[in-house]
């Protein structure tokens, strides 16, 4: 393997792994917020408990976020010094501006809100909460927006004195329609991901009829915010599918892995053979999804690869435009089964919510503990797609990935670096998913739960 | 003075105040942390350093984070050469402060005395290197290292370990522990106060050994190079006289002031490798007049610090209130009562 070979993969694989906490980061402690406001509002000590034992399991869990969040912004630079020398002018602002007004938000009042238990005035305590709420939103939302230029470059122009790319309009950037179609769908998916994790230990405690009046209100929570997510992650993707037709019309297709330009697409379900497109064994369809999901239109042309590729040629010279499509393929397909499959679950869960049996539905409860994992796979799924979809670009149609990479940083330094953070990494997720275990499993009983006086906490 | 009013010599400044403010708050975490083994003799004696700094280490880490992000976005050419240059220096910290984050969090969440060394000393390593290598780093931008002339580094991680640099190293290590042992002085009670007392006396001799080595050595190194950038020498006199002001301080028990005014001296002293810096960023030690990264080479478009501009206007005051504001809330002693707490 060679070093761009191997920078990418140390990209993946610290990015895949950094997107397993962020999202339950965002989603739930929205939901401890939920929580400690209807403590405030309506008084009752479950609240106060529930929001103490969720409010545990999200510091375990933000832990890992932020300390393997400055990788990403140091990896830039370290693995990627040609594509930052490249975009900085325009990269970097969000950046920087994600620190200035996220990052120093999130970890002043979480900071607060841990050690300010009895010790701030109740209001202000629930202030800081949902401030840190806020701060874990705002830091999605300029995050995304450098994303999104990737995906679709706007606001800038090429200086050739410079030899880079230059801001022209900072609004353009801020108002990117690829990020007003990503923004919703990813804060909405890590919605689902910590309603789905509230469900699912709420679930698990229901099962074992502990601690019931508690648990029975957090699964009701979880239940109506997984309702409300899901149908907004569905909504908001169908949505960005049809900015992405437009934007990277190769990622579309390569999502389908459709050859050919058709009318009237049918969508593949799933597809067993060579999806090189060479030969097919199976292929299930729905006719016409495609289409309806691409353009809004029952008839709507879907252009293929093949047409894409002559497109792309045109306009950037001969070279090969696709993606790997089995990956595409496969992605696309699991995230958007997932995004339905959780959505009919939701509304499950919301069905016995109704008729106030969710606390005893064994089989639903059992399969909501399971059902935590699939939001993450979802969220994985849906980030590799995405990304991946947009290969050969770093930046689309603007800058190649080959072309990114740091010129400089030996062969062998990036594959001890990859080497150190896969293994560092993996020990890390270890030792978090079993302590995240641990403290799931504690029962939070009124005895085990100290009264509000200010505590210490390391 | 109307050669320096200009957005570029703004971002330079404003980032030089970002490590500013990382060194003078992080310091005392770093510090505190380097302590942690040595002054915390059983494990109420460790939760009471680490409650001292709980609620303050990952505010004071976000400097970091956003000098990072400025300098990405106001001199991308900097940036990208640092980050590539350094590229094993930066691992090693990055290691360092994944793990330090992980072990403040995890440690409690475990009543085993095993668990809680491996975390203790996950918090040592994960402060002590990040405080030596970030004075390596700061010391090889003055010093220079091998760039060619489209400003790519050319050397290897050897050529960032230079005496001078590696004596930066220990310059920031001292400094903070010492930094470290007055803000337990403030923050303690008891024996432990007792004890970060006594380790402070101690330390303050180191702390003026290291300062006081590397602001000569600096010295004598812009005098041989015929190039002492803007430092006017007041601001290293001064970090070097607010060093000794502190020992005095220090043993006449004006605590707050001690620790103030040991932050001023490492405030001081970053000013003046920063001065001595500009109008370059990095300085090239293969034709350092061609090749080096300045203010201008190295910068973002008018547009881009414009708009940064007017975003920092805006926020750096909010931010600067209410982490100020947090310090004010947690402005207690923190005693081994607290930790266990009677019965």
């Amino acid at each position: 393997m060679d070093a761009l070979t191997l920078a990418r993969w140390q990209f993946g694989i610290t990015t895949v792994y950094h997107f397993i906490f962020v999202p339950l980061t965002i989603g739930l402690v929205f939901l401890v917020a939920v929580m400690q406001t209807l403590w405030h509002t309506r008084r009752r000590p479950e609240y106060l408990r529930m929001t103490r034992f969720y409010g545990h399991l999200f510091l375990i869990n933000f832990a890992l976020g932020v300390a393997t969040g400055i990788v990403q912004e140091f990896q830039f630079g370290m693995n990627w010094s040609s594509y930052s020398r490249f975009v900085g002018d325009i990269f970097g602002a969000p950046l920087a501006i994600e620190g200035l007004l996220a990052f120093f938000l999130e970890s002043t009042f979480l900071g607060l809100w841990i050690f300010g238990w009895g010790r701030l005035p109740d209001r202000l305590h629930l202030a800081c909460i949902w401030l840190v709420s806020i701060g874990t939103i705002l830091s999605a939302l300029f995050i995304l927006a450098a994303n999104s230029w990737m995906q679709h470059p706007v606001g800038y122009h090429f200086n050739p004195a410079t030899h880079r790319a230059e801001m022209t309009d900072f609004f353009a950037i801020l108002f990117n329609p690829t990020l007003l179609v990503t923004f919703p769908h990813t804060i909405l998916g890590a919605l689902l991901t910590g309603s789905l994790f509230v469900l699912g230990v709420a679930a698990y405690h229901l099962l074992r009829g502990n601690e019931t009046e508690l648990f029975r209100r957090a699964a009701a929570i979880g239940t109506v915010f997984a309702l409300l997510a899901s149908l907004g992650t569905v909504l908001s993707g169908h949505a960005q599918a049809q900015v992405m037709t437009q934007q990277q019309p190769m990622k579309m297709a390569a999502a389908e892995a459709l050859y050919n330009t058709e009318s009237g697409a049918e969508f593949s379900l799933f597809a067993l053979g060579t999806p090189d497109g060479r030969r097919l064994i199976l292929d299930v369809t729905v006719p016409h999804l495609l289409s309806v999901l691409a353009t809004n239109t029952w008839d709507g042309q879907v252009l293929g690869i093949n047409d894409v590729q002559k497109l792309e040629e045109t306009a950037y010279g001969p070279g090969d435009y696709l993606p790997v499509v089995p990956v595409t393929y496969w992605t696309f397909r699991l995230m958007a089964g997932l995004g339905f499959l959780l959505a009919g679950f939701a509304v499950w869960g919301l069905y016995l919510l109704r008729r106030r049996r969710l606390e005893s539905a064994v089989w639903f409860n059992r399969l909501a503990i399971g059902a935590i994992a699939l939001p993450y796979l979802a969220n994985t799924f849906g980030w590799i797609f995405t990304e991946m979809g947009r290969q050969p670009w770093v930046v689309y149609g603007v800058l190649a990935t080959a072309k990114g990479v740091s010129p400089t940083v030996p062969w062998g330094e990036v594959l001890a670096s990859l080497a150190g953070f896969t293994l560092l990494y993996g020990v890390l997720a270890v030792v978090d998913g079993w302590l995240m275990l641990r403290y799931a499993r504690h029962v939070p009983t009124e005895e085990a739960e100290p009264e509000l006086v200010p505590a210490l906490v390391y | 003075m109307g050669a320096y009013w200009n957005l570029p010599s703004l971002w330079f400044l404003l980032i030089a105040v970002l490590w500013m403010g990382y060194f003078f708050l992080e310091g005392f975490d770093f510090g505190v942390g380097m302590l942690l083994p040595f002054l915390g003799r059983d494990d109420a004696d460790r939760r009471v350093l680490l409650n001292t700094i709980g609620p303050f280490w990952d505010g004071n880490e976000v400097w970091l984070i956003v000098a990072g992000g400025a300098t990405f976005a106001a001199f991308p050419e900097w940036y990208a050469t640092v980050f590539s240059g350094f590229y094993g220096a930066l691992f090693l910290i990055l290691v360092a402060l994944i793990l330090r984050a992980v072990a403040f969090e995890f440690r409690g969440k475990v009543e085993d005395p095993r668990w809680r060394r491996t975390w203790d000393w996950a918090i040592f390593f994960g402060s002590a290197v990040p405080a030596l290598l970030w004075g390596v780093a700061l010391a090889d931008f003055l010093h220079g290292v091998p760039l060619d002339a489209n400003h790519e580094f050319t050397g290897s991680f050897f050529d960032l370990v230079g005496p001078y640099a590696l004596f930066g190293g220990v310059m920031t290590v001292t400094l903070f522990l010492f930094h470290g042992s007055l803000f337990l002085v403030l923050k303690t009670e008891g024996t432990m106060l007792v004890r970060a007392r006594l380790t402070s006396a101690r330390l303050f001799w180191l702390a003026l050994l290291g300062l006081g080595g590397f602001l000569t050595w600096s010295y004598a190194n812009a005098v041989a190079n015929h190039d002492k950038g803007l430092v006017p020498d007041f601001v290293p006199l001064a970090a070097l006289g607010a060093l000794i002001a502190v020992g005095w301080f220090r043993r006449e028990r004006w605590d707050l002031t001690a620790f103030m005014l040991n932050g001023a001296a490492i405030v001081l002293t970053t000013a003046t490798i920063f001065l001595n810096l500009y109008p370059r960023v990095l300085i090239s030690s293969v034709d350092r007049a061609a090749n080096s990264l300045t203010i201008t080479n190295a910068s973002s478009s008018h547009y881009t610090l414009t708009v940064m501009s007017i975003i920092a206007a805006f926020f750096v005051p909010i931010v600067l209130g209410y982490q100020g504001w947090t310090y004010w809330v947690f402005r207690k002693r923190i005693s081994r009562e607290q930790v266990q707490p009677a019965g």
